[in-house]
């Protein structure tokens, strides 16, 4: 078993090889039974994470968007081992979590999560500091110090701990609990941060000071963020690389400008179509996303966004695309833009 | 690396801290004025069981027959004596330590058991919720007077085997409560984000459940302390719980009950007795119903 240090042990070692995985996801599943009847038996699955895989490289940020229902959530809670895969594997720096080198527990202090919900992930009834330090002390640190710590990342956080430390969440505005909240998981010193919708609860000016805090904690704290949003400018703002998840699976990923200035999925091109603009001349006078996404129990078959995808043919209904590198750092999975895929553009009539 | 520098801070320094949940419920409690008044009842109550045996005015066991069922205000005895010639005002008094006892104690036991089992079964979910739950439901089936009844009757008459029999009853809505609460707890983020830093159930239960969820069970087990006096009551009118000649409220409304149509307003007082107890831990329990009801 290597304790926290040693699993980074590259990390002061020099320089490491540039872009390495800190966090490799692969064939990441899971389905959640419908249960019904007298016996509880399943009678269907709800395939929230269908397949993912993908890598988190040290010191960057990966953004993930999609639509609500799309297993954002969901991967990040497999990704935090809150609840358990059906298949795949999750591993930290090459070791296996949950295998004979890293056990869940380190895991846990090597990753940390921020939750949307600033008033429901804190304890209502212990103080500020005390939530902060409840980490630290499982982890065996005396109270004492858990305590300190607590009040200097309450410093780190912009709260001043003297007036801050000893009151309760409920005395605090939104902003306020979220910065808490993040000096809650940087009390661990983990090397990885997974920020599910962390500002979308928040006001925008309150959401922008929150974003500024993340980006100086991540040059402070040296960590590397998962930031999971539905609000795509955000999004933007904050990562090095976006994922676009669609039922469960990956559409699209790649570098943040290169997904943002060309996208090749017609999922990405949609939901950035939907982005507000600045400039009065380019609003956006008709929807370019209708309806729903398709219930997840029954996934479409073929590609699972045919049903919506104005290009769609008998290909994508049939076969599912694959994700395939359609650039540098840029990978898609659409027929359109595999050349060996056999996609044929059908005119469509008016 | 930079986070080594993280503990730092002085811990010496004071911060302000804003007064803890129990010291706001406490606050607004203290402004209930009917509250208020319960508590002091129900103390004076438990004050007067306590120190019965010292401020009985006369032997609550020695009767005598030419001095039998007096009605209230004769002189010597001020609220009478019973059907065997023993002060009323002794008997009653005396009386309050096994009547406090017969319905405090069970709902206390109850709270225990009760409060582990739904503790643990809202924590855990899944099966052994399932298994625990539904096993608790089955003596919903019976009505808890019957029940308690059926169980002093099958396991005979006397003081433990009523308490047993009464904390048999009060298990199961006591764990049906706390269970309740648990789930609800349990489904808030702070818990996973106490999962996420790597606490064991254990831990969690004990450092962030069990603050959030004994404030409203133990209101609940308070509101039961009233029934159960009133079971406990029922149990020894029928001849199940406390035997003659111990002085209890219950107990004496049966045997004072031939007496009924000639010294009605005598018959009356232990069942008096039993209606202020029972109202001043209602109250009571509602007071600090309203007085935890934080939006916090």
């Amino acid at each position: 078993m290597l304790t926290a240090n040693e699993i980074l042990e590259w990390d002061t070692e020099g320089t490491p090889a540039p872009a390495k995985p800190l966090l490799v996801v692969e064939g990441l599943v899971k389905h959640f039974p419908i249960r019904s009847g007298l016996f509880g038996r399943a009678t269907a699955h709800v395939r929230a994470v269908d397949g993912l895989t993908f890598a988190v490289n040290h010191g960057e940020t990966l953004g993930i968007v999609g639509e609500s229902g799309c297993g954002k959530s969901t991967a990040a809670r497999l990704m935090m081992q809150l609840i358990a895969p059906d298949r795949g594997t999750i591993q930290l720096n090459g070791h296996d979590v949950g295998g004979p080198e890293l056990s869940v527990k380190t895991y846990r202090s090597q990753v940390q999560m921020v939750f949307q919900d600033s008033y429901a992930s804190l304890n209502p009834r212990l103080t500020i500091e005390g939530s902060i330090a409840f980490g630290p002390t499982v982890h065996g640190l005396p109270h004492d110090e858990a305590i300190a710590r607590a009040r200097s990342l309450l410093d780190r956080v912009g709260l001043e701990p003297k007036r801050f430390a000893g009151r309760y969440p409920h005395e605090l505005s939104g902003g306020q609990r979220q910065r808490i909240n993040i000096a809650r998981a940087l009390a661990l010193q983990p090397k990885l941060l997974i920020l599910d919708e962390a500002v979308s609860a928040l006001d925008k000016s309150v959401e922008a000071q929150v974003l500024n805090l993340l980006l100086d904690l991540k040059d402070e704290f040296d960590l590397t963020y998962i930031f999971i949003s539905h609000d795509l400018e955000v999004v933007r703002f904050m990562s090095d690389r976006v994922m676009v998840m669609y039922l469960g699976r990956i559409a699209e990923i790649g570098a943040t400008e290169a997904l943002y200035g060309a996208s090749e999925h017609p999922y990405t091109r949609a939901l950035l179509g939907s982005m507000l603009s600045m400039d009065p001349d380019r609003r956006t006078m008709k929807a370019p996303l209708t309806g729903d996404p398709p219930n997840p129990i029954n996934p479409p078959p073929g590609c699972r966004f045919h049903t919506r995808c104005a290009s769609a043919t008998g290909l994508c209904r049939a076969i599912e695309p694959k994700l395939m590198s359609c650039g540098p750092d840029h990978e898609t999975a659409c027929h359109m833009a595999d050349p060996a895929s056999g996609y044929i553009a059908v005119e469509l009539r008016p | 690396m930079a986070v080594t520098s993280l503990d730092t801070a002085s811990i010496a320094e004071p911060v302000l801290r804003s007064p803890s949940y129990s010291a706001t419920v406490w606050r607004r409690f203290r402004r209930d004025k009917v509250a208020m008044i319960a508590g002091m009842v129900v103390l004076a109550l438990i004050l007067m069981a306590v120190f019965a045996p010292w401020i009985v005015p006369d032997d609550p066991y020695k009767g005598m027959s030419l001095r039998r069922l007096k009605p209230v205000g004769t002189p010597g005895f001020i609220l009478g004596t019973d059907e065997l010639g023993r002060d009323m005002l002794s008997r009653l008094i005396m009386g309050a330590r096994l009547s406090l006892f017969m319905g405090v104690t069970p709902v206390f036991i109850a709270l225990f058991i009760g409060g582990v089992i739904g503790i643990v079964a809202g924590y855990a979910g899944g099966w052994l919720n399932t298994i625990l739950m539904r096993t608790i439901d089955v003596f919903f089936a019976f009505p808890s007077v019957l029940l308690a009844i059926a169980l002093s009757g099958a396991l005979g008459a006397g003081i433990a085997n009523g308490l047993i029999s009464l904390t048999i009853v009060f298990v199961p809505p006591i764990a049906r409560i706390a269970e309740s609460v648990t789930t609800g707890i349990r489904a808030r983020d702070f818990i996973e984000a106490a999962r996420a830093s790597g606490a064991n159930a254990i831990t969690i239960i004990r450092q962030h459940v069990l603050g959030n969820v004994l404030g409203p069970i133990f209101v609940y087990a308070m509101s039961l302390i009233a029934v159960s006096m009133i079971l406990a009551s029922g149990l020894s009118f029928l001849g199940l719980g406390v035997k003659p000649p111990e002085p209890e409220w219950g107990l004496m409304l049966n045997t004072l009950r031939t007496a009924l149509y000639t010294q009605p307003l005598l018959c009356a007082l232990p069942g008096l007795m039993i209606f202020i107890t029972s109202i001043a831990f209602n109250m009571l329990t509602d007071g600090l119903r309203s007085a935890m009801d934080l939006k916090a």
